[in-house]
């Protein structure tokens, strides 16, 4: 098998500061590790499937350390699952490239949902959210060229919880979802014929709209790029369209 | 109530699950994530479906030819002809799902990919896998709120439970409790290809670790065609993976070459007049492995994309684009992309029938971990179909055969962990299996790589996966021609008296193989 990434000419050395947590009951406590590379492209995610693939793994200190429990699917940023609060902000591990991070790394989970254990959260809110505004089809749809702009982008999302992370007006157990509850319904609301439409566009009033501040916080974090304005501004038209026209009724 | 207990929530889990549930069964759909994060999320270039929409004159008959032939027929003919039939049926559905596939003047449309004479891919831009899971994944839903498809999504096939030759159910592991329980009722396979045993060399993800594959072989399925790894011509490295770069890009347009005597040299266009660089991959990645090894040749193998039409980089393969530049910094727009052959699919796996059973009652299994559909190569989009059509007919057969025995709930106690060797030895056997299994293979090869693997087994123990990557070898051994995926440089041709599946099983602890 060829080299695996691009080889830099310089070696890089990163010292990676984990907040860690051996279970959701137990203490956290930050643990510092230190990973040299000469990938340029090497992510954070690299670092930490290297460290976890040392026999007898040390700490900066030498101390002997358990590995590190975080999660990982794809590594190529298509799947949402390694989503953790890198230098403060949330971001995926695997798009998350180490010489653009600086020397000092600091390494967390993702703080909206219960952690588990070290790196990984439950992030069981988001999928009951979108549950508990039944987004899905109640009846099959006639394909139609005109929706299919919108409908790609808003099936694009990756459920990896980095807008829930930033936005202001969001935390587990409210009544507004978040983007990553507002973006996979714009699908519907899009898709939907107009005569049904209804029902999604209440649970959008009710658990997106009314929430969202609108600052957009969540757009620029978003690791899979999505154009989230689009899709508020796509879907809120059609929900005050909506609006407007009960109050006429 | 009798629950079907579904291990794997990609695209054959997940339409698995639906089926039932739309037949009114309940089931349980286990995963180790959420499917948002399965393997099936990744695939770029669509899926395959005589539509003929295209006016070519497309149908369900020459999809089946091509795919029989792309497979050296190997390929189960009668599951061939059903999937080939049902496979427009397939593709409307999903349509019906609200996939966003391409469309024009009202209705799909389709591409060129390897090894088809028609345009017969039909495609969400560079992202089709990904559209389609989220459209499956809103249609569970439906049936989670009813409460017939019940979620494990942090959960660990840990092993089948089989009593007197019969399949009752699974144990299972929260992985993030640790607890594990016994799940009672018919199992569905629906694990994925078995990337896991290649760590970081193949397209995949790192949850297809290949150990429920591989403890149900040790548990005594049987498996087809385990020597068949399917090398994708075009990928990239980096950091711990091979990155795919979809073979719609050739379908689109592009070129492969390399530099003779200074020149670009398109070695493809003008070995295959036909189908160029749309040869079946098999073909296409053993001519690179070739030339690159040619005196007068450089090497490195480019694809050269800079022909492709701004509009067709934007409708068509936008997201590759961004990737190439995030990863080598080259716009492949304007610059040719150096590219390598990597492990991308598995066309062995479980062995069934066309109904997707197994050889033990009450065991099913239908996508990638699966070997019926695409014999020793598999063509592009064709395995999204696959898994799609397979989780279809494996829950009908199900539905078919009515109820009987009761479930119970389920309940979690006890501890119990996959039985696995560390990670330095799981990496070990990959390196292994890699030498004896490479796009040139040799009978001293693979002796030299089963010595190794003896002498790994003695030093580490024998594991599951252990096992499982004695049968690939021992089957790459048994196959003495070359066929599709397996091409063995001290048998070059073909051996029609080998035309049938390499059969692999366990017993008595032993591994044995059969064509
Ligand atoms: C980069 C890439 C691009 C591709 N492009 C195309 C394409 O364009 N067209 C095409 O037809 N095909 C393509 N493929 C192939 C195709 O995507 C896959 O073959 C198909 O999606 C497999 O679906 P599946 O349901 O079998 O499994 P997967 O989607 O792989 O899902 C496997 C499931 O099993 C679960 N699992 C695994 N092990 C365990 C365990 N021990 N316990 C519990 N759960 C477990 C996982 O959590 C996951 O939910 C591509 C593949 C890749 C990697
Ligand atoms: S726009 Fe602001 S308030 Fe609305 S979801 Fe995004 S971050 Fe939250
Ligand atoms: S909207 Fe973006 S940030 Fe939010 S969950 Fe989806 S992909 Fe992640
Ligand atoms: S591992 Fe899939 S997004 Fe990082």
């Amino acid at each position: 098998m060829p080299e695996t990434g691009r080889k830099g000419v310089n070696a890089m050395t990163t010292e990676l500061k984990i907040l860690r947590r051996e279970s959701a009951q137990s203490e956290a406590y930050r643990q510092s590790f230190i990973f040299e590379t000469e990938d340029e492209n090497a992510a954070v995610s690299t670092a930490l499937t290297a460290l976890n693939a040392r026999d007898d793994l040390k700490d900066k200190d030498g101390k002997p350390a358990k590995p590190i429990r975080w999660e990982c699917s794809c590594l190529q940023k298509k799947c949402g699952a390694c989503a953790m609060v890198i230098n403060g902000s949330p971001r995926l591990a695997c798009d998350s490239k180490l010489k653009e991070l600086g020397s000092v790394v600091t390494v967390e989970p993702l703080r909206k949902f219960p952690v588990v254990a070290d790196l990984i959260v439950d992030r069981k809110v988001m999928f009951d959210s979108l549950r508990e505004m039944s987004v899905w089809l109640k009846s099959e749809l006639t394909p139609d060229e005109n929706t299919q702009d919108i409908a790609y982008e808003a099936s694009g999302c990756l459920q990896c919880g980095c807008c829930l992370d930033v936005c202001p007006n969001f935390y587990a157990g409210g009544k507004f979802v978040g983007m990553a509850g507002g973006v996979p319904v714009s699908r519907l609301i899009e898709q939907l014929p107009k005569d049904e439409k209804s029902e999604i566009l209440k649970e959008y009033r009710k658990r997106v709209y009314e929430g969202c501040g609108k600052s957009l916080a969540c757009r620029k974090i978003c690791p899979a790029g999505l154009d989230i304005e689009k899709l508020l501004v796509n879907s809120n038209a059609a929900s005050v369209w909506k609006s407007l026209f009960w109050r006429k009724k | 109530m009798e629950k079907t207990i579904i291990i794997g929530a990609g695209l054959s889990g997940l339409t698995a699950a639906i089926t039932l549930a739309r037949g009114g069964r309940h089931c349980l759909l286990v995963s180790l994530q959420a499917s948002e994060r399965a393997q099936s999320v990744l695939a770029e270039g669509g899926i395959n479906a005589a539509l003929d929409v295209m006016g070519e004159g497309d149908s369900p008959q020459y999809h089946f030819e091509d795919t029989m032939k792309g497979g050296v027929y190997l390929a189960d003919e009668n599951a061939v002809r059903r999937l080939t039939k049902g496979a427009p049926e397939v593709v409307r559905w999903l349509a019906g799902l609200g996939v966003p596939f391409n469309m024009a003047e009202g209705h799909l449309v389709q591409r060129n990919f390897g090894g088809q004479k028609k345009k017969r891919t039909a495609y969400a831009k560079s992202s089709t896998g990904k559209m389609i899971m989220s459209a499956l994944i809103d249609e569970a839903r439906k049936y989670e709120a009813s409460g017939l498809i019940e979620r494990f999504p942090h959960h660990e096939f840990i092993e089948a439970v089989i009593e007197d030759g019969v399949c009752k159910g699974a144990v299972v592991r929260d992985c993030y409790t640790d607890k594990s329980a016994v799940m009672r009722g018919k199992v569905i396979m629906c694990c994925g290809g078995m990337a896991g045993l290649f760590p970081n060399m193949t397209t995949g993800t790192t949850q297809n670790s290949g150990y429920a594959a591989a403890k149900l072989f040790e548990q005594g399925v049987i498996f087809g065609n385990t020597e068949m790894l399917q090398y994708h011509p075009t990928t990239i490295g980096i950091p711990d993976k091979r990155c795919l770069v979809t073979e719609a890009a050739r379908g689109e347009g592009g070129r492969l070459y390399i530099e003779r005597n200074g020149e670009k040299w398109y070695f493809m266009e003008e070995k295959y007049p036909e189908l160029k660089n749309l040869m079946p991959r098999d073909v296409v990645s053993r001519e690179m492995y070739f030339v690159r090894r040619r005196e007068d040749c450089g090497d490195t193998v480019y694809l050269d994309m800079t022909g492709l039409s701004a509009e067709i980089w934007q409708k068509r393969l936008p997201d590759l684009r961004a990737e190439i530049i995030h990863y080598l910094a080259i716009d492949p727009a304007e610059k040719p992309v150096p590219v390598h052959e990597g492990i991308h699919y598995f066309m062995g796996g479980i062995y069934t029938d066309i109904n997707h059973r197994t050889n033990i009652s009450g065991l099913y299994a239908a996508g990638e971990c699966t070997c019926q559909y695409h014999g020793a190569n598999r063509l592009g989009g064709n395995s999204m179909l696959g898994a799609v059509f397979g989780g279809k007919t494996a829950a009908e057969d199900i539905l078919a055969r009515g109820e009987n025995g009761n479930s119970g709930e389920t309940e979690f106690s006890g501890e119990c962990h996959a039985d696995e060797p560390s990670e330095a030895v799981r990496k070990e056997l990959g390196e292994i299996l890699y030498s004896g299994l490479g796009i040139v293979r040799s009978e001293a090869g693979i002796d030299s790589a089963i010595a190794r693997l003896d002498a790994l087994e003695k030093r580490e123990g024998i594991y599951p996966r252990t096992r499982l990557g004695r049968s690939m070898l021992m089957s790459a051994k048994a196959r003495k021609e070359s066929r599709g995926a397996h091409y063995r440089e001290d048998h070059p041709d073909k051996d029609e008296s080998l035309r049938a599946p390499t059969l692999s099983w366990c017993e008595d602890g032993e591994v044995r193989v059969r064509i």
